[in-house]
Parts: structure tokens; C-alpha cells; sequence
């Protein structure tokens, strides 16, 4: 595969994988909040 | 996962979202995967079936085939631009129902006007009547399907989420476009190019947009990041039509513009923009409940810290 065309593919998909992982980081904060509120 | 968990809104909404969601989900991997598989391939195999990918282009070769990326990825983010605008515009109008009604009116008047006016007026060479007209319309009824479906609160959720995700959308744009260039033009940026520097201005004012949002601690930041959405917003347009108006080094549009494509190519491009729509639906639509989730905890705290203050304590 011609390395240009791997790399741009291969960077969409980072920056989407990231976006991704910081909503469920995002989301584990926020539950471990919602148990904090119910204690 | 956080779909699972319920929000005070609508048991309607809570219910489809546990249960559509997978179901979408699957449905757009299934997509993006296919979608992937004919932007990398002339022919493609499915069980037992053959499909027709994109054939290589002759001059620029398989770097061409960065152009089903990049593409769908501008598209989606001027979509996601654009319902930040009207979920921004609706925000500031509902404070007051003189103001939304006057506002409803006028973007009705813009719909009907621009749609009238596109086959009047004289439009720089192959932009095409239909396409301008049918853009006003798409701006009236997005109006007044996001005034239906969301609340005036939830319009200032809707608007942070579509900004937030067009900008993932729009930083593949600028990350894919000097990849493509390096090898085609032997440059990664031509500077000073109007289409270039325009879109990275286009990402640098919804950066800042989502940098007022999460600094500031003025309960008029809804307002301010509304206005400031609406005023970036006037940058799209201006982004998507820079390569009609002025000399610029990108290529010209292939479609709409007077261009031409090959018709198995076009069918790639679109399924990747169908395939990216989707995922960008999925993606909004669980930052948004994601959102509402975030803004209820923020009030249960300041609710608690209220109680627990004994100035306030009953």
C-alpha cells in the first residue's frame, strides 16, 4: 500500500479512536460522580 | 456503557436509545467497513460476491484514494457546522418568544427567497441552480425540525456536541490534505492558498468556541458561545465556496462545480459519506446524552452544596 494513502487512513482512524476513548473516559468520570452523589 | 444509563429525559428517548443504539452501531460498522474496503479497492470480495471498489486513478495513482476520506470527513464537518449554527441561532432566539417568532419568519422568508433567487440570479460557472435552492430549503427545515425536536435548554447541548465532533471532522481534513498534497503537489501546505487558510481559520474559531465553553464560568457562556457560533458559522460558506471565487491551488469541486467523475467513484464517495454521517450521528448522539448527563450531575452538586450550606439549610 502506497505509504501516503496508509498514513491518512491510518490518521482518520487515530483521531477518531481518541475522540472516542476520551467520551468513555468522560464516562467513567462521570459515573464514579453519580456514585459519589448516591453515597 | 453510557447509553445504559438514564437521563431525566423522556422514558421515549432513554428506551431508544438502549435499544436502537447497538443496532445502529452494528449497522454502521457493517458500513464503514464496506465503505473502507471499496476506497482501497478496484475489486473486492465478499462472500463469494464481487464487488466493484474505485478504480485507480491514472495521473496521482493510489494517492487519489485519500480523496474518499478527506471529502467525506469536510462534508461532515460543514453538516455538523451547520446544525451548530441553527441549534445556535435557536438558543439565542427562544430566550424571548417576540424575537423567536420574528426569527421564524425571517428564516422562512430566507428559505423561500434563496430557493426563488437561485434561478434568477447569475451563479458563478457550475454551481448549479438546484443545489443553492435546495440549501436554502434544508436550512428552513433543519430550523424547524431541531425547533421541534429540542427544547430551548437541549438546543445549547445540541450545539456544543455538533461543534465539538465537527471539529474531530474538520482537524481530519486539515491532518489528510497536506498527506495528499506531499506526494501531488511536493509541498505538505501552500501558504497563503485562500481554501487552506480558510478552513484552518474555520477550525481555529471552533476550537476557541470549545475553549469558551470549558473555561468559562459565566453563566452567560451559553450566549457568548452562541453568538460566536453564529458569527464562525458565516465561515463556512466562505470555506465551501473560496475555490469558485478565487485562484486557489486545491482542486476544483467534482461535483456541482462543472467537473466530471467517474460514476464508480462517485458511488465510493458517497458511501463514505454515508458511512461517516452515520458514525458522526452515532457519535453526537451519545456526546449529547453524555452531556445532559454531565449538566444533571453539575446541578445534583451545586444542589447539595446548597443544602449542606447552613446559611441555606432548612
Amino acid at each position: 500500500m502506497n505509504p501516503y494513502l496508509f498514513a491518512a487512513y491510518a490518521v482518520t482512524w487515530i483521531i477518531h479512536i481518541a475522540y472516542i476513548g476520551t467520551i468513555v473516559r468522560r464516562y467513567a468520570r462521570l459515573k464514579h460522580e453519580i456514585e459519589e452523589l448516591k453515597k | 456503557m453510557f447509553w445504559l444509563l438514564e437521563t431525566r429525559g423522556s422514558k421515549l428517548e432513554t428506551k431508544l436509545m438502549k435499544r436502537a443504539f447497538p443496532i445502529l452501531g452494528v449497522l454502521t460498522a457493517i458500513l464503514l467497513i464496506y465503505a473502507l474496503s471499496i476506497a482501497l479497492n478496484p475489486v473486492v470480495h465478499i462472500f463469494g460476491l464481487t464487488l466493484n471498489g474505485a478504480p485507480t486513478e491514472q495521473t496521482m495513482g493510489n494517492v487519489q484514494r485519500i480523496f474518499y476520506y478527506h471529502v467525506p470527513s469536510a462534508w461532515t464537518a460543514f453538516l455538523l457546522f451547520f446544525i451548530n449554527f441553527v441549534a445556535s441561532i435557536q438558543y439565542l432566539a427562544r430566550a424571548n418568544p417576540k424575537t423567536d417568532r420574528m426569527v421564524c419568519y425571517v428564516v422562512v422568508a430566507i428559505g423561500v427567497v434563496v430557493f426563488a433567487a437561485s434561478f434568477f440570479i447569475p451563479l458563478p460557472a457550475g454551481m448549479r441552480p438546484s443545489a443553492v435552492g435546495t440549501t436554502g430549503l434544508l436550512f428552513t427545515g433543519l430550523y424547524f425540525l431541531v425547533r421541534t425536536l429540542f427544547s430551548h435548554a437541549d438546543t445549547d447541548v445540541l450545539a456544543a456536541v455538533t461543534a465539538e465532533v465537527g471539529v474531530v471532522f474538520c482537524l481530519i481534513v486539515l491532518v489528510t490534505g497536506p498527506i495528499w498534497a506531499r506526494p501531488v503537489w511536493g509541498i505538505w501546505w501552500a501558504p497563503g492558498d485562500i481554501r487552506l487558510t480558510s478552513t484552518l481559520v474555520l477550525w481555529l474559531i471552533y476550537v476557541s468556541y470549545l475553549v469558551l465553553r470549558r473555561f468559562s464560568a459565566s453563566g452567560q457562556t451559553p450566549h457568548l458561545a452562541a453568538a460566536l457560533a453564529v458569527l464562525g458559522a458565516l465561515c463556512v460558506p466562505f470555506v465551501y465556496l473560496s475555490i469558485w471565487f478565487f485562484r486557489t491551488q486545491h482542486p476544483q469541486p467534482v461535483m456541482g462545480g462543472g467537473g466530471s467523475i467517474d460514476p464508480l467513484m462517485l458511488h465510493v464517495l458517497l458511501m463514505n459519506w454515508l458511512a461517516f454521517s452515520c458514525f458522526a450521528f452515532l457519535v453526537c448522539w451519545s456526546r449529547y446524552r453524555l452531556e445532559k448527563l454531565q449538566r444533571e450531575v453539575d446541578e445534583a452538586h451545586a444542589l447539595r452544596s446548597l443544602n449542606d450550606d447552613p446559611r441555606t439549610a432548612r
